[in-house]
């Protein structure tokens, strides 16, 4: 980490901080600097109290107590001032705190949700889901607690210094250097602290690593009877985290203590100092001063230790804005799409835009020079000549051209890196060609709204999420108000019901993002009942039956060919017995297409597909 | 619970306790020195007393000298101390999870068992050092300070004594009030990062079913539950700080009062009063801090019960007295096995198992998902027990062998398998660590692996990725059955292990065991007939039961599951089929 704080980003926190919050932020610095002022003063009484209230009632037969009450009286007031401030502005901070890591949080999350399908394939989830536990995080701590803090202990040092100042100049010298030692201090001790606490942070992330390894093949381990020797490792970095750990945290404890007790020393020499200076009779000292300049360097060393605990705080919480940041500066996902998906009736060939459900869907093309075209939703997919490359210079895909015709199945075919699935991720625009065309119902697919592209395709993909909720809600994931009739519907077509109904609570059975608790196989299975409840008229299968069972898979399979009849139908699949009868078989081979037919006619080529056919080759 | 979580100091027991006993003196001394300093003012400054001024003087810097040094060791002991206590938290908790069983590793998620040994334990050391730091400065400095404003004036020692315990009373009761708040948040705020993952995982899904507006809704939900939440844990918090401000005020205005009082009376003298300001500053201070350990002991409580929930769950398989270190052969019997993973009879996965291998056999299991095949094989080497009925490896009961004697014998592939970052080499050596690397190329010949790792640039010592990324489905399929191999078991079992290995390699598999291993008995769980087809016994498993036992063509005739799933995987393509 580079010493100098990040001023860019600093500004841009501060930015979004005041952005929604101006006026309270103000108030918030004018009852601090209250708050802060009615400390001092309290500071500043002491020295007053005994040099122009108790010395002069001494040694009086009948002292006066008048004058002292009084001002002890305009002092409560003071006080009163300074304790409504620090309620007021405590409670003020809380909805700015609050509010803005809301603000924060929501914009950061909408904004990950608009980047394109490239930002999450090229950054680790780990990596992404740490901004908003890290992250965030250390902004909370940073915005609540330090902000206010911070100022309010600045102020009060400022403050006291100035107090010190008119009080007396000499022993404010000594002041000054104290506080120059104390500055050099944290600075040695807190860049140390740092160092250590960023190695800790590295060292945390192997063991998580390590450990989450570890714990994800611990059925493996106890196969192999790898017990031991997996406690010897762990014991091994988990050793090495310890000395991270202590070595950070020792720093980190030890800046209090060595800063509080400076000034505990700079106490000691201002009552030695004071009262050299007083018998010799320099400088205009009196006992007064002495006292109050003990309170004085109190409350200006108290607040430079307490700012010191802050320093890791802000220089972490400035690392995690930056993050933060980072991901809101992302080039999102550009959609300059103007074609749109309507609900059609069409009488004749002619097509009319409705608003009610009709099973049928046009493509609203509203030409540039004016025309209004309606196009019917058929799925006619067609490649032509489509160069792709993940990265720069490096084409995964060449010259694919293929076509797939309303009503027709197309099985993708071929090794693992052959470009099957990439050939998925450019129909559904996730990522964009870089030479060629690829149409849809004819209309270049550029010119299409990503939004009603993606609608007009059911996706299932190998990798089944679900998301916490019942069964039921997963299954009418896309379709918001699907009624449970169609959830069950759907359930069956994807042969899913049978199970869900033996679950504890069927159709309402809870299950979590990772579905831990259902099987791989019927994990799919919801997934495809999920895709189903759509009714899409294009639907892309990705390896959608991979852990199902080849007899269960049939069952789907007949299905699927069911409610696809008049649709297009894209399938990869590693078990070619569900290809078998599709309408064109694409053989892929290093991105490129090098056989493509009907099942007998592939066979009958004695090519590289009756070669996967026979198991002559391996396909993963 | 605490006594559980104590138990993991050990080493670390005597930097623990020097640490506050470092503090104690510490704070003594942070005591002493106002009360020397008063005694400066008083008979030193006041009386021009030169040679008191450099007495005391030199103890004031003796003092505050002291005290740093003895605030530092502190400080740096206390790190030791909680760096070392959560070392051993770490290792106590991870050992006990390599002695958990397939059951006891099924009720924990694996990722709930990750949080536990990193965040949890981290939670209970943030606690466990404010503890031991904290929690003993401030009572000390509390009673410290009270005793020494009674040794300076009892009348101004009773408003301290007043005002201590309503400060301690309000700052609790504010803490009490807000921590089942707190809980709530952090609750919610594990929801919504669940919310996050999930997005982030599934964000192909979000993407291809237009959701987004769905899933920032849903965001949005949550967010602002956590802003309420919080905002009102928040504004009690708020009180905080005013409540200690309208202390310390009261206190400094009686006190100023009262001294004034005091010093004209002449009981009292202006050195005094100094250090009951000083007094009054450091208590209450103190009880801040206490507020503040309080709420940090709240919110690692939570994670220490979840760390004491792992070390005291009880591995459910343990040895038999006596066991048994010898397997004599290959020889498997199942006798009216039942079997649930709730250990339930109503919700048994596997029923009426009955069911003979001899030793040297190859048999090969067949049916659909959720049948069975897994949960009867794992019975064999006892990663998990039966629920009624037993099984028998060479005549003898598993539940009678050692456990490690039986694992080592009876060597399996898993479904679910993987590989650890590593080279191959490493992977495979965990068969058995001490295996000589011609042993290692010979069973990864048998494996059909051979080939293809010495076609890596770096062939044996090539580096395998977390979770084996690296290298073909196929091919990690085939460095797992090396690993298996190298036990040189009695019983060898692949669950579902050849999937991804293309037809021609599997049987090549399959010839190997056949030629170079005879004398072990291999059990294949398939999908495919053809990793199967060519074995001694076929056990056909439906819902739990085993359906039929027999020969490929037996079965073909007679079994009408077999005959489907056959006919589902080569229809209209048998020629084909046959010919490989």
């Amino acid at each position: 980490m580079s010493k100098k704080f990040d001023f860019k980003t600093i500004k841009r926190l501060i930015k979004n901080i005041t952005k929604n919050y101006k006026i309270q932020l103000i108030i918030v610095l004018v009852l601090v600097i209250l708050s802060s002022l009615a400390n001092v003063s309290s500071s500043l009484f002491m020295e007053r109290l005994v040099d122009n209230y108790i010395t002069p009632m001494l040694n009086i037969e009948n002292p006066d107590f008048i004058p002292l009450i009084k001002a002890l009286l305009t002092m409560c007031c003071i006080y009163i001032i300074g304790i409504v401030s620090t309620y007021v502005y405590n409670r003020i901070m809380v909805f700015v705190g609050q509010g803005t890591l809301r603000n924060i949080r929501n914009e950061l999350f909408a904004k990950m949700q608009k980047l394109p399908i490239r930002y999450f394939d090229t950054h680790l989830n780990g990596d992404i889901m740490s901004h908003y536990t890290n992250d965030i995080d250390t902004l909370r701590e940073l915005i609540s607690r330090g902000i206010p803090q911070t100022l309010s202990l600045f102020i009060t040092v400022v403050a006291s210094f100035i107090a010190m100042l008119i009080t007396n100049i000499y022993l404010s010298i000594l002041v000054v250097i104290m506080g120059i030692l104390m500055l050099i201090t944290t600075k040695k001790i807190a860049s140390k602290s740092s160092k250590y606490f960023m190695k800790q942070q590295e060292t945390i992330g192997m063991v998580d690593g390590y450990i989450e390894e570890m714990m994800s093949g611990q059925k493996v381990i106890k196969v192999f009877n790898y017990e031991e020797e997996a406690k010897k490792r762990f014991k091994k970095i988990n050793t090495e985290l310890y000395e991270d750990s202590k070595n950070a945290n020792s720093y980190a404890n030890i800046l209090m203590p060595s800063l509080a007790n400076l000034g505990n020393l700079l106490y000691v020499f201002i009552a030695i100092v004071g009262g050299i200076l007083l018998i010799n009779g320099w400088g205009n000292m009196t006992l007064g001063i002495i006292v109050a300049f003990v309170n004085l360097s109190k409350s200006f060393t108290m607040p430079i230790a307490q700012l010191s605990q802050q320093i890791n705080l802000i220089i972490m919480a400035i690392a995690g804005a930056k993050r933060i940041f980072e991901l809101m500066d992302e080039e999102p996902e550009v959609d300059d799409g103007y074609v749109t998906l309507v609900n059609a009736e069409i009488n004749n060939g002619k097509i009319k835009e409705t608003k009610k459900y009709t099973g049928k869907w046009a493509w609203k093309h509203q030409h540039h020079d004016g025309r209004l075209e309606y196009i019917e939703l058929k799925g006619y997919i067609e490649m032509h000549d489509v160069d792709f490359g993940y990265e720069d210079n490096k084409l995964v895909l060449h010259d694919v051209s293929l076509y797939a015709k309303p009503g027709q199945k197309i099985a993708f075919v071929g090794a693992t890196g052959a470009g099957k699935t990439t050939i998925t991720n450019l129909i559904n625009r996730f990522y964009d060609i870089e030479d060629g065309k690829i149409r849809y119902d004819g209309i270049n697919i550029n010119k299409i709204k990503k939004a009603d592209l993606r609608r007009s395709l059911g996706m299932v993909l190998q990798d089944v999420n679900l998301f916490t909720g019942t069964i039921a809600e997963n299954i009418a994931y896309g379709k918001e108000k699907a009624t449970q009739k169609e959830i069950v519907a759907a359930a069956k077509l994807a042969n899913a019901d049978d199970f869900i109904k033996l679950l504890p609570q069927g159709y309402n059975t809870m299950v979590d993002g990772s579905g831990s608790n259902l099987s791989q196989g019927q994990k799919q299975l919801i997934s495809i009942a999920r895709a189903a409840i759509n009714n899409p008229p294009v639907m892309i299968l990705d390896e959608a039956t991979s852990s199902i069972d080849t007899r269960t898979e049939k069952i789907v399979q007949d299905g699927m060919d069911k409610l696809m009849e008049g649709r297009t139908v894209l399938v990869i699949a590693h078990r070619l017995s569900t290809v078998r009868n599709s309408k064109a078989i694409i053989v892929l081979d290093h991105g490129r297409i090098i056989e493509r037919g009907e099942h007998d006619y592939l066979i009958a080529q004695k090519g590289m597909y009756y070669q996967l056919y026979t198991g002559a080759f391996e396909l993963e | 619970m605490l006594k559980k979580l104590l138990k993991s100091v050990r080493d670390f027991k005597t930097v623990s306790i020097l640490t506050p006993v470092f503090m104690a003196i510490e704070v003594f001394m942070e005591i002493a020195i106002p009360f020397l300093l008063s005694i400066l003012i008083d008979n030193g400054i006041a009386n021009g007393d030169t040679k008191q001024i450099a007495i005391i003087g030199a103890m004031l810097i003796i003092a505050a000298t002291l005290s740093l040094v003895f605030g530092v060791s502190s400080g740096k002991l206390a790190a030791k101390a909680s760096s070392g206590f959560a070392k051993n938290l770490r290792e106590d908790i991870y050992n006990k999870i390599q002695d958990f069983s397939f059951f006891n590793i099924d009720k924990f998620s694996t990722s709930s068992l990750v949080t536990r040994l990193t965040t949890d334990v981290t939670n209970v050391q943030q606690a466990y050092m404010m503890v031991i730091r904290a929690a003993v400065r401030a009572p000390i400095t509390i009673l410290f300070s009270i005793i020494m404003s009674f040794i300076i004036d009892v009348r101004i020692g009773i408003i301290y004594l007043v005002a201590t315990p309503i400060l301690g009373f309000l700052l609790i009761f504010i803490a009490n009030y807000v921590r089942p708040i707190f809980k709530k948040v952090f609750n919610q705020i594990d929801y919504l990062n669940c919310v996050v993952q999930e997005n982030v995982r599934a964000i192909r899904v979000v993407k291809s079913f237009v959701t987004e507006d769905k899933e920032i809704g849903k965001f949005n939900k949550i967010s602002d539950e956590i802003y309420q939440n919080f905002s009102r844990a928040e504004k009690i918090l708020a009180f905080n700080s005013p409540i200690m401000q309208i202390m310390i005020y009261t206190c400094l205005t009686l006190i100023s009062y009262f001294g004034a009082k005091f010093i004209v009376a002449g009981s009292l003298t202006t050195g005094e009063l100094t250090s009951l300001f000083s007094y009054i500053m450091q208590m209450l201070n103190s009880l801040m801090l206490l507020s503040m350990v309080f709420v940090m002991i709240t919110m690692a409580w939570e994670s220490g019960q979840r760390i004491v929930e792992v070390l005291e769950e009880e591995p459910d398989l343990k040895n038999k007295e006596n066991p048994i270190y010898d397997v004599k052969n290959g020889k498997i019997e199942f006798k009216n096995v039942g079997f649930s993973y709730v250990k339930d009879k109503k919700k048994e996965v596997l029923k009426k198992i009955n069911l003979t291998i001899n030793s040297g056999e190859t048999v090969g299991i067949i049916g659909g998902t959720g049948d069975g095949k897994s949960s009867l094989v794992n019975l064999i080497p006892r990663l998990y027990d039966v629920t009624s009925g037993e099984v028998k490896v060479a005549g003898i009961n598993v539940k009678d062998y050692d456990l490690k004697t039986l694992r080592d014998q009876v060597s399996m592939v898993l479904q679910k398998n993987e590989l650890f970052s590593g080279t191959i080499k490493d992977n495979i050596r965990w068969g058995n660590l001490q295996a000589t690397d011609e042993e290692i190329v010979e069973v990864c010949k048998l494996a059909q692996a051979d080939e293809f790792i010495t076609g890596f640039p770096d062939g044996y010592d090539t580096k395998i990725e977390q979770g084996g990324a690296n290298v073909s489905g196929g091919q990690k399929q085939r460095l797992c059955i090396a690993r298996a191999l190298l036990k040189k078991p009695k019983i060898l079992i692949l669950d579902d292990s050849t999937s991804a290995v293309d037809t021609k390699t599997d049987s090549l598999i399959r010839k190997a065991f056949r030629e170079k291993i005879p004398d072990t008995t291999k059990i294949i769980i398939a999908q495919r007939i053809s990793s199967v087809q060519d074995a001694d016994k076929i056990v056909v498993m439906s819902n739990g039961r085993i359906q039929a036992v027999g020969k490929h063509e037996e079965l073909l005739k007679t079994n009408k599951i077999y005959k489907e799933i056959y006919t589902s995987q080569t229809k209209g393509s048998e020629a084909n089929e046959q010919k490989v």
